[in-house]
């Protein structure tokens, strides 16, 4: 049942080297860059959204994912999640109004499988990047790379999944959209949608908490997927896998890897979920076909390679 | 412009191979089909390409700390990926 969480809001990814990092996040992928803090973080986003900004990078010295926020429809809605997080075990921090620049209070807590996950209600909305809301142009001129239109889920991978989807069903309103299930009934990987999306948080079975496996984000079309090809063998960036088409979701889609070692997708089409859809269901001995769906095989480094 | 090449070996894996001071170790293993070490991100961020260095200069750009520890880089170990060698070097394969 929706409980008021709407989408993806931001995430903030660990690089080793900011100007490294931009030159692969703004001239490849094509994000746009919105403004820096004191800190040094970087602030960019998608042209078709709305809200300011949606992923954050933050210079240290090891890669990964720090958290990733999901906005709310209001924020008495965001009180309320608040006080349920806390009452049900998940013992929640507050972010103050103004820590990430033109975003509102927010609302930290780990998932069972170590991530740690945000709420917020709040976001300065300059609106579409080079879009006017009044009788808008299809797309703005001067996008770079991989022109993404928005920043669409991560996956994670975790060892609680089953904690995790109490946490994401019962208290944050999800639904769960796919399934990994092996014969024994444990479930391997749950993609979950708090929108109609096929996904906007997935999760893989793996010994480890917190592991990032990657960051997505969305494209128009199969061209587009290709044309995100030709750019990445054209800057001999890492490439991944691709381009090919998952089995769970349907998405087709590129996987390659920043800088740092972190694994962006790009992706367009797939299927979509209502409240009443049956949950879709993979049989663990069929993984490989369901994350690869042409080579039906897994290469190692989808299971491995993680930061 | 011609890049320095460089031998690097293997203390304990037979043979050797060729290495110029442009590419990483990995890529240099790869582009001889030595699959001594495995490859993954390619960009020190996810650790699985490790090896020790025992002998030979090098330059090292940044690794995720998280692989790799001031200790560890005192022992020599790196991420093979991100280590470009600068005169012949001696390495060790890990697993
Ligand atoms: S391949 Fe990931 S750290 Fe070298
Ligand atoms: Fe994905």
């Amino acid at each position: 049942m929706k409980k008021g969480v709407m989408r993806p809001g931001h995430i903030q990814i660990r690089v080793l080297d900011m100007d490294i990092a931009l030159s692969h996040y703004c001239d490849l992928l094509g994000l746009i860059e919105v403004d820096r803090d004191e800190e040094g973080r970087v602030y960019l986003k998608c042209w078709t959204e709305v809200d300011k900004f949606s992923v954050v990078l933050r210079e240290t010295d090891e890669a990964g994912m720090d958290f990733t926020g999901y906005k709310v429809i209001d924020e008495s809605t965001l009180e309320a999640l608040e006080n349920e997080l806390n009452q049900k075990g998940y013992p929640t921090t507050e972010i103050p109004v103004g820590e990430l620049n033109g975003c509102g209070r927010r609302v930290r807590f780990k998932a069972p499988t170590g991530h740690s996950f945000e709420l917020f209600a709040t976001k300065e909305q300059p609106g579409k990047w080079g879009i006017s809301p009044r009788n808008p142009e299809a797309w703005p001129r001067g996008l770079k790379g991989m022109r993404p239109t928005r920043f669409d889920h991560c996956l994670l991978y975790g060892d609680d999944l089953e904690g995790n989807l109490s946490l994401f069903i019962d208290i944050l309103g999800f639904d769960l959209a796919e399934q990994v299930v092996d014969p024994e009934g444990n479930k391997a990987a749950i993609f979950l949608t708090c929108s109609s999306k096929a996904h906007d948080v997935a999760f893989i079975k793996h010994d480890e908490k917190d592991k990032f496996h990657h960051a997505s984000f969305w494209l128009e079309n199969w061209q587009d997927v290709l044309r995100a090809a030709d750019l990445i063998s054209m800057t001999d960036t890492p490439i991944d896998i691709g381009p090919t088409r998952h089995g769970l979701t349907h998405g087709q889609t590129i996987y390659f890897f920043d800088p740092s070692g972190n694994r962006n997708e790009v992706f367009c089409g797939g299927d979509y979920h209502y409240p009443d859809h049956p949950t879709v269901t993979w049989d663990a001995d069929e993984l490989g076909k369901a994350i690869f769906y042409h080579d039906r095989e897994l290469n190692e480094r989808f299971l491995t390679v993680l930061t | 412009m011609k890049w320095a090449t460089h031998t690097i070996s293997l203390s304990n894996r037979d043979g050797q191979f060729y290495c110029n001071e442009q590419q990483s170790l990995l890529h240099g293993l790869e582009s001889q089909r030595i699959k001594a070490v495995q490859a993954g991100c390619r960009g020190g961020g996810c650790g699985v390409c490790k090896i020790r260095v025992l002998n030979g200069e090098f330059f090292s750009k940044k690794m995720s700390k998280k692989h790799v520890s001031a200790d560890e880089l005192n022992q020599g170990m790196g991420l093979s990926c991100r280590i470009f060698p600068r005169s012949d070097m001696v390495i060790e394969a890990l697993d």
